[in-house]
């Protein structure tokens, strides 16, 4: 279960990006944070697994103050949470193979990972991971050769071989095209429920977010405008979080989908 | 306010839209009129201090001397493969030394991967600095008169001229990476060591195979040169070939230094190709 409590995080430049957020995740939900651009999405989610160091308040996850690590236990930590990125940032000149197994670091040692001599159990893992998400033959071609949903599912697998018990996404659709978008959203929701991972995504797209997550929060300016099921979205509700708009589209094409 | 604006409004009452307004354009002549008038000053300075019947005799003193260095004097070439050979040697250790110093102090340097800015960052940048603000010959001079003449000499003038050349080169490139790399490798608990040999050198890798071979290819140029003062190499016999005026032998020399840039500039531009 992963608790935040009042987290807040201001920007040396003044900007405040959380105000005392309060979020509580429980283990296998899958959730979707959207939010105008500059919410603070991006922010919350890189605090959880401090990337971003959070100014105050407190991430626990299963009962370990993340926010109290030091730089060692920070390490074990972040291998519990594995996290997939918008645009996928993978190290473009390695291969698959190599990008996926990475996810492995934080349990090798640094020879064993100079020399890339991974432990047996961990390429079995890493081949059972590109089979899951269709890439099996594509192991030993260089990540910059793929195409966007291809690094993205990359990205997915070199998450998940951390054998995490917490997914951070942020934006993994932001660059796909619409088909693809909606292929990996599945994909990421599929394992997650396959592996009772809870995961927080940031997504911009609500349509989408509604098609597939239990909950959805939105966030505007740092704090917490909407918590509640993707049905209990309506036109007011995203007036709310993104402003005056006519969103009568937006939600009736989702209600459909869900329906269909 | 209006007439001083790159935007304007003029009498017909048009929005009108230059690059510069009047008073940058005016500016803008002014600074080309200093620039042209020193020119012409400096032009003059020069000419007045030129003893122009030296100059006028140059030519024929050029053609005497040509024609005194040919046919190049091919026997001396006995003598020269061992210099030259030192040459390349001096050029390719003295580059490979350099890059053992220069890649620690390129991360001890770049922003973004330096421990500490206050206090390390500054000692990295004095370092490249310092090393990069004196000639190869002017280190081999020192050098010379530190741990005597000879090869060794030179080869650490080399590798001392060209750290700063490759750390400064390298840090920059450290500094231009993809943090988003970097983050996601972070993200999934690596140690600092780790994030680096994954998320970090292969960025930079083909900046660091062009700075090496471009430094290379301009140490075998200036390895040809140390012998002046001593420090090896096939200047050397340049140097005593042009104090004999032995001007045949010189023809070679240069032929031979020819020869040796031309194929380090192949190689460096084969060795570029292949990685980048």
């Amino acid at each position: 279960m992963l608790k935040l409590e009042k987290l807040t995080k201001t920007y040396p430049t003044g900007d405040q990006a959380l105000r005392a957020v309060d979020m509580v995740v429980p283990n296998g939900q899958v959730l979707a944070l959207i939010g105008p651009s500059g919410a603070g999405k991006s922010t919350l989610i890189r605090c959880i697994n401090r990337l971003v160091a959070p100014t105050s308040g407190k991430v626990i996850l299963n009962d370990l103050d993340i926010t109290a690590l030091g730089s060692g236990g920070l390490r074990r930590a972040r291998r519990t949470m594995g996290m997939i990125f918008q645009e996928y940032a993978l190290v473009e000149r390695l291969t698959v193979m190599e990008n996926v197994l990475s996810g492995r670091l934080g349990y090798v040692g640094f020879w064993r990972s100079l020399t890339r001599r991974y432990p047996q159990s961990d390429i079995d893992e890493a081949f059972r991971l590109l089979d899951r998400v269709g890439l099996l033959d594509m192991a030993d071609k260089r990540a910059d050769e793929l195409s966007g949903g291809q690094r993205q599912r990359v990205g997915i697998a070199r998450a998940l071989i951390q054998n995490p018990e917490l997914l951070l996404v942020d934006e993994p659709t932001a660059s796909l095209d619409p088909k693809t978008s909606r292929q990996i959203m599945r994909l990421i929701c599929e394992l997650c429920r396959e592996r009772g991972l809870a995961a927080v995504i940031n997504i911009h797209d609500v349509a989408l977010a509604q098609m597939f997550v239990q909950r959805v929060v939105g966030l505007k300016s740092g704090e917490i405008q909407f918590d509640g099921a993707p049905g209990e979205m309506s036109e007011e509700v995203l007036t709310r979080i993104y402003g005056e708009e006519d969103w009568k589209a937006t939600i009736a094409k989702a209600e459909d989908e869900v329906v269909a | 306010m209006g007439a001083i604006m790159p935007v304007s409004t003029n009498t017909a009452g048009k929005k009108v839209w230059q690059l510069r307004n009047r008073n940058e354009t005016l500016t803008r002549w002014f600074c080309f009129l200093v620039l042209v008038a020193t020119f012409m000053w400096c032009w003059k300075y020069i000419s007045d201090a030129t003893t122009w019947f030296f100059v006028w005799d140059a030519p024929n003193i050029a053609a005497d001397i040509g024609s005194r260095a040919f046919p190049p004097r091919w026997s001396y070439m006995d003598k020269l493969w061992g210099p030259i050979w030192d040459t390349l040697n001096i050029a390719t250790i003295g580059t490979v030394l350099a890059l053992i110093i220069a890649v620690p102090v390129a991360f001890l340097a770049a922003r973004n991967t330096t421990p500490s800015t206050l206090f390390i960052r500054p000692i990295a940048l004095l370092i490249i600095v310092s090393t990069r603000s004196i000639n190869s010959l002017i280190w081999a001079l020192l050098l010379v008169a530190i741990i005597g003449p000879g090869t060794f000499a030179g080869l650490i003038a080399i590798a001392i001229r060209s750290i700063g050349f490759c750390a400064k080169l390298l840090y920059e490139a450290i500094e231009e990476i993809d943090h988003k790399q970097v983050e996601a490798i972070t993200a999934t608990g690596a140690s600092r060591m780790q994030i680096m040999i994954y998320a970090i050198a292969p960025q930079i890798l083909p900046a660091f195979a062009g700075i090496s071979v471009f430094r290379w290819d301009i140490n075998i140029r200036e390895s040809t040169v140390l012998g002046l003062v001593g420090a090896g190499g096939i200047g050397l016999q340049l140097q005593s070939s042009l104090n004999t005026l032995a001007w045949p032998q010189v023809t070679l020399i240069l032929t031979v230094i020819l020869v040796a840039v031309v194929i380090g500039e192949w190689v460096s531009a084969k060795v570029r190709g292949a990685i980048i």
